[in-house]
């Protein structure tokens, strides 16, 4: 049997597991499969400095209520899947540090502008449906690759992958879309996940679909009913800033960009 | 586009002053602009029907005159002058910003993600505006209650 290495040993005692501080957690509580009742249930829960939201709810429900629906999965900001409103702002639940919500009141609940399924869990349909519309993917008649006509992967130069990749560290989270204060009122409008999404595929020099998808944006609902309120960069939470890629994409559309 | 009810804030989401306090001045500017279109519009077919009182004759040309030479009158038309100063201002500043300048350049993202489209410049162009409003309303007051 392993034993550990004394000074490590000595360390591991020393150290302070037990939690010195906690917050109430506020939890919106429904289930639109059942019935139309909204109601919020509070939870006291025990933080650390390095506590995140999603560490908190998952504390709940193991501890407190196993019935708190939430959807996760990677825990570090990379799968996109428990995005929320925290404390009134659309945020991840696991990039989200309690510590740095400086509140002692914790209020999550499921992001605006999207269908709730139960609790904190919505519906990403109309989002994954409209991302698939603006043509996801590189564009060509030709082959990427075809040993007979000894077709290589397309070249790109270094400088021109400066141009998308910004908008390529899109996990369709959903926060842009929860933030944005068009989608609050259109019900149709295509939301700036797709628009950026949009211009990382047109800006893609390899790419030769920009018509189609020019198209598919400059239509009623589609790009021309954004205006620029910010709020879907502002909450991106990686960096992808979505409201200058739609003023970007908007450039192709008045003939300012080819 | 795909159309999904009952699934959206609806005037909530634009007016909720708690919104303007965690998006910043840019969901501020957003908010002012909407309600100064709608204001000016309003103003605008309000304005229209004033003057059609001209067909009326001078006597019933004159009385409608009146109706904003009182203590309301002046103040509802220094907000006329508010939102049309604002209205223009921003609406400078949006159009420049959709054609793609003053947002930034498109580059690696890194921690701490800061969106470079919300920037300074912006920031500025919306306080300049605020101000040429505020001022161009206390104009308006001073020569009309002068």
């Amino acid at each position: 049997m392993a034993t550990l290495h004394p000074k490590l040993s000595e360390e591991r005692s020393q150290t302070v597991v037990s939690s010195t501080k906690s917050v109430k957690l506020k939890i919106k509580r429904s289930n639109p499969n059942v019935n139309s009742e909204e109601r919020f249930d509070d939870y006291v829960v025990p933080i650390e400095k390095w506590t995140t939201v999603l560490d908190a709810l998952l504390d709940v429900k193991s501890h407190l209520d196993h019935s708190v629906g939430i959807r996760y999965s990677c825990r570090q900001a990379s799968c996109g899947s428990c995005g929320m409103k925290i404390n009134g702002k659309p945020a991840l639940a696991c990039f989200t540090k309690i510590s740095e919500l400086d509140s002692d009141t914790v209020t999550v609940e499921p992001m605006d502008n999207f269908p709730v399924v139960r609790d904190l869990v919505v519906g990403f349909e109309r989002m994954i449906n409209n991302h698939k519309k603006v043509m996801p993917y590189v564009i060509r008649d030709d082959s990427e690759i075809d040993p007979e006509s000894g077709m290589r992967e397309f070249l790109q130069s270094p400088e021109n992958v400066e141009k998308y990749i910004q908008f390529s560290s899109c996990i369709k989270c959903g926060l842009c879309n929860s933030a944005c204060p068009t989608m609050a009122m259109d019900t149709s409008f295509v939301g700036p996940q797709a628009l950026a999404q949009a211009y990382r595929y047109i800006a893609d020099d390899r790419d030769k679909g920009k018509n189609k998808r020019l198209k598919v944006i400059d239509e009623s609902h589609g790009i021309w009913r954004c205006h620029f309120a910010g709020s879907c960069s502002q909450v991106c939470p990686k960096g992808v800033d979505p409201a200058m890629g739609i003023q970007l994409l908007r450039g192709y559309l008045l003939g300012i960009r080819d | 586009m795909e159309r999904e009810t009952g699934a959206r804030e609806g005037l909530k989401g634009w007016l909720n002053p708690g919104k303007i306090g965690k998006f910043g001045i840019e969901r501020l500017a957003w908010l002012l602009m909407r309600l100064t279109g709608l204001g000016l519009l309003a103003y605008f077919i309000g304005h229209i029907w004033e003057t059609s009182h001209i067909l009326d004759g001078k006597a019933v040309w004159d009385k409608s005159l009146e109706m904003t030479q009182t203590t309301e009158g002046h103040l509802f038309l220094a907000l006329v002058i508010g939102m049309c100063v604002f209205h223009t201002g921003n609406g400078i500043r949006l159009m420049i910003a959709q054609m793609g300048y003053g947002i930034g350049k498109a580059e690696r993202p890194d921690y701490p993600y800061k969106p470079q489209s919300i920037n300074m410049k912006g920031k500025a162009c919306i306080y300049a505006t605020l101000g040429m409003a505020a001022l161009a309303m206390w104009y308006g007051m001073a020569v009309m209650f002068a």
